[in-house]
């Protein structure tokens, strides 16, 4: 997905732009969670780059392990392999984030503004908790997608994040508000806990969707990996439901792949997880009318 | 001032302040979108007597609708917002969401307050209605017998304009008749105006006084052929026939383009002159006068 597609979904920085380059790959565990536009403003170069980081337990400085090119910008360009850097642009509220490359866990975790483009792949915990803004994963991502942390009430709590490739396990777990649109396959326990929000899959949901779910959409364009958990039950077959025509009409805009097919094709509808409340809902595409 | 030989009187139309609101009715097809929009638009001609007045705005195209279906867009309008509220929850109720296939989605463009209808009408989802959210807009989803009603939470109102007029003049009724309907066919073409009355037209024009101490309305006598001779006429020997074009729009400048385009096509062969109704000026916010309008074309 070029990245160009992105324009109309999200509010670009409109400030100075800072270019981060890693100088050196590292298998090291980097927690970075003060490279954030809310940070870089009103800052100059030198006092970005003493702003401090985690290189293992070791305290050091973005200018340490980053060569820093800019000031007083929200809007943020990183280069080089950061799989293994954490945190970034975890909480930020406005401005924007280019990688170009993989990068590593927590990713826009608890952000509530602002948006994030990836061109690599991601790590676990995108986007978890995270309240607004936008997420485009141009790649695969892992485990726990716009999930909750342990211990805490609520996952992601409004936004939008989008995966070009897969997702792995419990993807929106305990989710609130907001929309998760993987283009892939999605991980097993998708939507697990779910409170309310949507969760589209345009490849297939794996295995025990929507476990323990109250409320909220799931949706798969593909099948389901491994059929429903017995506390779901089929309600119906809904031709061209409108809330749905809504949404994908809205994705289209986005510039994602949906087709005339989806738009107007048949989906089986099962609802549950009886366990809880039970007003929850997967969407399985079924075919065009 | 003469269009096509016919007299443009050199008077104004008197125009009221009222609170306007647009909605976009979506369904299967154009025909059960118009079935509903009509339903909900009906009765709706005066303020006085129905509570609203309302018609079609237009037809949408399936690619212009938020659902990609094809629609229907319908204005209303009232005197202020808590009668708004009544008349779109009775209105949306009884006759869009009792519709097959209809969905009802806030069409403003302009919205000085908001409305909470979809937010209220989903508690005929007896609980199970379900809500959800995209881009800063509530959907609610009310399941009913045929499938499941969507609407928005809220509706946008605006400050508009009711009462604009102009009234044809005619040698007898066939001229009167065809000019009124190639007039209310221009107005149709203009976007954010309705005329709600059948078919666009009225041939019971009145006004605000009676003989009748219980009635605050009366026929406009000075504009009824058959009176000519009873009463302080306004009409000239020639003019056997009066049709009235009430033009409501969400706002000042809809309702002039609409008065421009309906009286230029109402200058017909068998019409003899274009007036329009006012009180003196005393009444209503807005003044519509007709050779100003029609000059500026």
């Amino acid at each position: 997905m070029d990245s160009s597609l992105d324009v109309g979904l999200v509010d670009r920085g409109n400030r100075n732009e800072v270019i981060l380059t890693l100088k050196e790959p590292s298998t090291i565990p980097i927690e970075a969670n003060k490279i954030s536009p809310d940070n870089f403003l009103d800052r100059t170069q030198d006092e970005i780059a003493r702003l401090p980081l985690l290189y293992g337990r070791r305290q050091l400085t973005i200018g340490d392990l980053f060569t820093v090119d800019g000031e007083d910008g929200d809007t943020i360009v990183l280069e080089g392999d950061l799989s293994h850097v954490k945190h970034l642009g975890r909480a930020m509220t406005r401005g924007s984030i280019t990688i170009h490359g993989d990068v590593g866990m927590h990713l826009g975790a608890g952000m509530s503004g602002g948006q994030i483009i990836v061109h690599g792949d991601a790590g676990a915990w995108v986007g978890a908790q995270m309240s607004g803004g936008h997420i485009w994963i141009h790649g695969n991502v892992g485990p726990m997608l716009g999930a909750i942390y342990t211990g805490e009430n609520l996952g992601m709590r409004g936004g939008v994040i989008i995966v070009d490739g897969n997702a792995g396990p419990r993807a929106a777990e305990r989710m609130r508000r907001g929309i998760i649109v993987v283009q892939g396959d999605l991980g097993s326990f998708a939507g697990a806990r779910m409170i309310a929000g949507s969760l589209f899959t345009f490849g297939k949901l794996g295995a025990r969707p929507g476990a323990g779910m109250k409320r909220g959409t799931l949706l798969a364009l593909q099948d389901l990996t491994d059929g429903v958990l017995p506390t779901f039950r089929y309600s119906c077959m809904c031709e061209s439901p409108v809330i749905l025509r809504y949404y994908l009409r809205r994705l289209q805009t986005w510039g994602l792949p949906i087709t005339e097919d989806h738009v107007e094709g048949r989906y089986r509808r099962y609802t549950g997880d009886a366990t809880t409340v039970g007003k929850g809902e997967i969407f399985v595409y079924d075919e065009h009318k | 001032m003469q269009i096509n030989g016919v007299e443009i009187e050199d008077t104004f139309a008197e125009a009221f302040k009222m609170w306007g609101a647009r909605l976009i009715i979506t369904a299967f097809s154009h025909h059960w979108a118009k079935i509903a929009a009509e339903n909900a638009t009906g009765f709706a001609t005066s303020v006085i007597a129905c509570g609203a007045e309302a018609g079609i705005e237009g037809e949408m195209l399936a690619s212009e609708t938020p659902d990609g279906r094809p629609g229907v867009s319908i204005l209303l309008f009232t005197m202020g917002p808590k009668g708004m509220k009544e008349q779109l929850m009775n209105r949306v109720g009884q006759s869009i969401m009792t519709c097959p296939t209809t969905a009802c989605f806030d069409g403003s463009d302009n919205g000085e307050k908001t409305l909470e209808i979809g937010g209220t009408l989903r508690y005929f989802g007896d609980g199970f209605q379900i809500s959800k959210l995209l881009e800063g807009r509530r959907l609610w989803r009310i399941p009913v017998m045929e499938g499941e009603f969507v609407i928005d939470e809220s509706f946008d109102i605006q400050r508009s304009v009711g009462g604009g007029n102009f009234l044809i003049l005619g040698e007898d009724n066939r001229s009167a008749l065809e000019a009124a309907e190639a007039a209310v066919e221009a107005i149709q073409e203009v976007p954010g105006v309705v005329a709600p009355f059948p078919g666009g037209i009225v041939r019971s024009g009145s006004k605000t006084s009676s003989k009748y101490k219980f009635l605050r309305a009366s026929t406009n006598s000075a504009y009824c052929p058959m009176l000519r001779d009873q009463v302080d006429s306004a009409l000239p020997e020639t003019v056997n026939s009066v049709l009235e074009i009430v033009i409501d729009g969400l706002s000042e400048k809809a309702v002039a383009e609409a008065t421009r385009v309906g009286v230029q096509a109402a200058c017909q062969p068998g019409i003899v002159r274009i007036s329009a109704g006012n009180y003196g000026g005393t009444l209503g916010k807005y003044q519509f006068h007709l050779q100003e309008i029609l000059g500026s074309a």
